[in-house]
């Protein structure tokens, strides 16, 4: 081939080259560099401290710890409850029913909105005085019920994950959805031929196709709940006393509470790392269930 | 053997309870809107008492005074200037490179396209701390700029990827007929691919939209002059303020999702597309 024409073909990819080199390589080799030194972000000197960050994090941090927990606690909810629905009204819209495609249309809206505005309209919602949520518990003869839901530290973490359940429901809901889809529907029939009920036909049909589905919705949620932190913010701000920090908020309030530029990398190593590790084992498991 | 009766009425109750549950979740959906919207219509008097869905007064000059004088008409503007710049560049960058990717031969094509999907893959947490920084060195912090290249990068990989599997099922004919006429591969791209892959464009444009519009922690990072800021940080800090207006607070969240819910509307197709695709392959 001819140079000219070589070169011709790399000025396509270039403009997506230089993007790409300057706004994901270069900050990715950095987060690898910051993160050995003690650096405030703006001075012009930074000083080495080797692997003292990632020292800190694991001997000292506790909060740091205690964050990485709580992001463990909304993602299990996230896993249960907020999976559990979205495949129950999977199943519900996967036959002949009336009002189908407007229920789709209904249930995919939370998660098209941004988390500041979902955040801030339930933070009002649940508003300790004047929230609507306990103006209707006192309405209902339930007052001993109502509190400051977002700011009582026996209820803070386990709402932030019920209002991020709600805002992600939508996601599994389509995907199982498409995946209910897929299934042939002359497999239920002739299960149904050959005198099948319908409890059956769920768990011997059902249930094993939809397995790659399930543990595709599982690594999304799992991924995508670990590193949710806006939704928080808008809701609770971390607060109160630190009982919904999750680490990415972490991360943010090491750079822009405390300057501490160098430890602010050294977490967001630690904690891809350890992303990194989660989807690598449910990669493995997903591929034993393709086998069956 | 059973009666009809009784498979008629079994049939008939559990299509009722499953619409009975579809209901509730719908309307579990739709409410915490509609709250928004009654609570951007009542006073700042009346906002704390008045708890019916309805307000008995509808005060509209809240949407006037959260554009005028919670400068959400100036957040807004932003808003719309960094959504259509970055969805622009990244019509332009990814569907060059997708189609170079798909259709050119250069040494190392495959290993450059595999980088890009890798980023897709690995989760970097916290990489807004060295893109501050960088954006500092190269003096593009608080700037449109700025973030406006830092968002063209985000979308970047994900598009890149959907307009190569799409190019790569398109026909080569075409083509084939275009450079027989004299055709220059810029001239294809733009008079042959483009046009061809405008199903895939319009969920390429849906999904960078929503993510520009919706997006937070770099407009925090990026900009410190209210001036340039977008719609989502300016709410966060109209809610910070000493003394809440919650009227207009609800009146510029109500201004805010609009745009997303009525483009949703009319684009569902695209919309479910573009981020059912987007999160898989990310």
């Amino acid at each position: 081939m001819k140079i000219k024409s070589i070169l011709e073909n790399y000025m396509f990819v270039l403009p997506a080259l230089v993007i790409f080199a300057i706004f994901y390589i270069i900050p990715f080799v950095w987060v690898f560099q910051i993160g050995l030194f003690d650096w405030d972000g703006i001075s012009p000197t930074r000083i080495f401290v080797g692997l003292n960050n990632f020292i800190e994090i694991f001997k000292e941090d506790k909060i740091w710890w205690q964050s990485m927990w709580q992001a463990g606690y909304i993602t299990l909810i996230a896993l249960t409850f907020q999976n559990a629905l979205a495949f129950l009204l999977a199943l519900a819209c996967d036959r002949e029913i009336r009002l189908k495609n407007f229920y789709r249309l209904i249930f995919f809206i939370p998660p098209i909105l941004s988390e500041v505005v979902v955040g801030l309209v339930w933070q009002w919602i649940l508003d300790g005085n004047y929230g609507l949520l306990n103006y209707w518990l006192r309405n209902l003869g339930l007052a001993h019920l109502a509190r400051s839901w977002l700011s009582d530290p026996k209820t803070a973490l386990t709402t932030v994950a019920i209002i991020h359940s709600w805002k992600g429901f939508g996601w599994g809901f389509l995907i199982f959805l498409a995946g209910l889809q897929t299934i042939p529907r002359e497999l239920y029939e002739a299960a149904r031929v050959d005198g099948a009920d319908a409890w059956y036909i769920f768990r011997k049909i059902t249930i094993p196709l939809m397995v790659p589905v399930g543990v595709l919705v599982a690594i999304l949620t799992i991924l995508g709940t670990m590193q949710a932190f806006v939704l928080i913010i808008a809701m609770t701000g971390g607060g109160p006393a630190y009982h919904t920090q999750v680490p990415v908020l972490r991360i943010l309030a090491s750079m822009r509470g405390s300057s501490r530029f160098g430890y602010a990398c050294a977490q967001g190593i630690t904690f891809g790392f350890i992303l990194m590790i989660v989807s690598f084992i449910q990669y493995r498991f997903s591929k034993k269930f393709r086998q069956i | 053997m059973k009666s009809a009766i009784y498979y008629k009425t079994k049939r008939i109750t559990i299509n009722l309870i499953i619409h009975l549950f579809l209901l509730t979740v719908a309307v579990s959906c739709l409410f915490p809107l509609l709250w928004m919207l009654s609570s951007s219509l009542k006073t700042q008097e009346t906002i704390f008492k008045d708890m019916s869905i309805i307000p008995k007064e509808f005060h509209f000059e809240n949407y006037y005074l959260a554009w005028k004088e919670g400068g959400f008409g100036r957040y807004f503007l932003n808003s719309v200037i960094y959504t259509v710049s970055v969805v622009i560049g990244i019509i332009v960058v990814a569907s060059l490179a997708a189609y170079a990717f798909s259709r050119l031969s250069f040494p190392g094509k495959n290993l450059l396209f595999y980088i890009f999907m890798a980023a897709m893959m690995i989760p970097l947490p916290g990489s807004f701390v060295p893109l501050f920084v960088l954006m500092n060195k190269l003096h593009l912090r608080n700037t449109a700029l700025g973030y406006i290249l830092a968002m063209i990068n985000v979308g970047l990989s994900t598009s890149i990827f959907l307009l190569k599997t799409f190019f790569d099922k398109m026909p080569k004919e075409l083509e084939d007929a275009a450079r027989i006429d004299g055709c220059s591969k810029l001239g294809i791209w733009w008079n042959v691919a483009l046009p061809l892959a405008k199903p895939v464009l319009a969920v390429v444009v849906v999904f960078n939209a929503l993510n520009v519009w919706n997006e937070y922690v770099l407009a925090l990072i990026i900009f410190d002059s209210k001036a340039l800021m977008p719609l989502q940080v300016a709410l966060m800090n109209f809610h910070g303020e000493f003394i809440t207006k919650y009227p207009l607070l609800m009146a510029g969240l109500t201004l805010t999702a609009l745009p997303i819910i009525i483009t949703y509307i009319f684009m569902q197709k695209y919309i479910i597309k573009g981020v059912t695709q987007g999160a898989i392959v990310g």
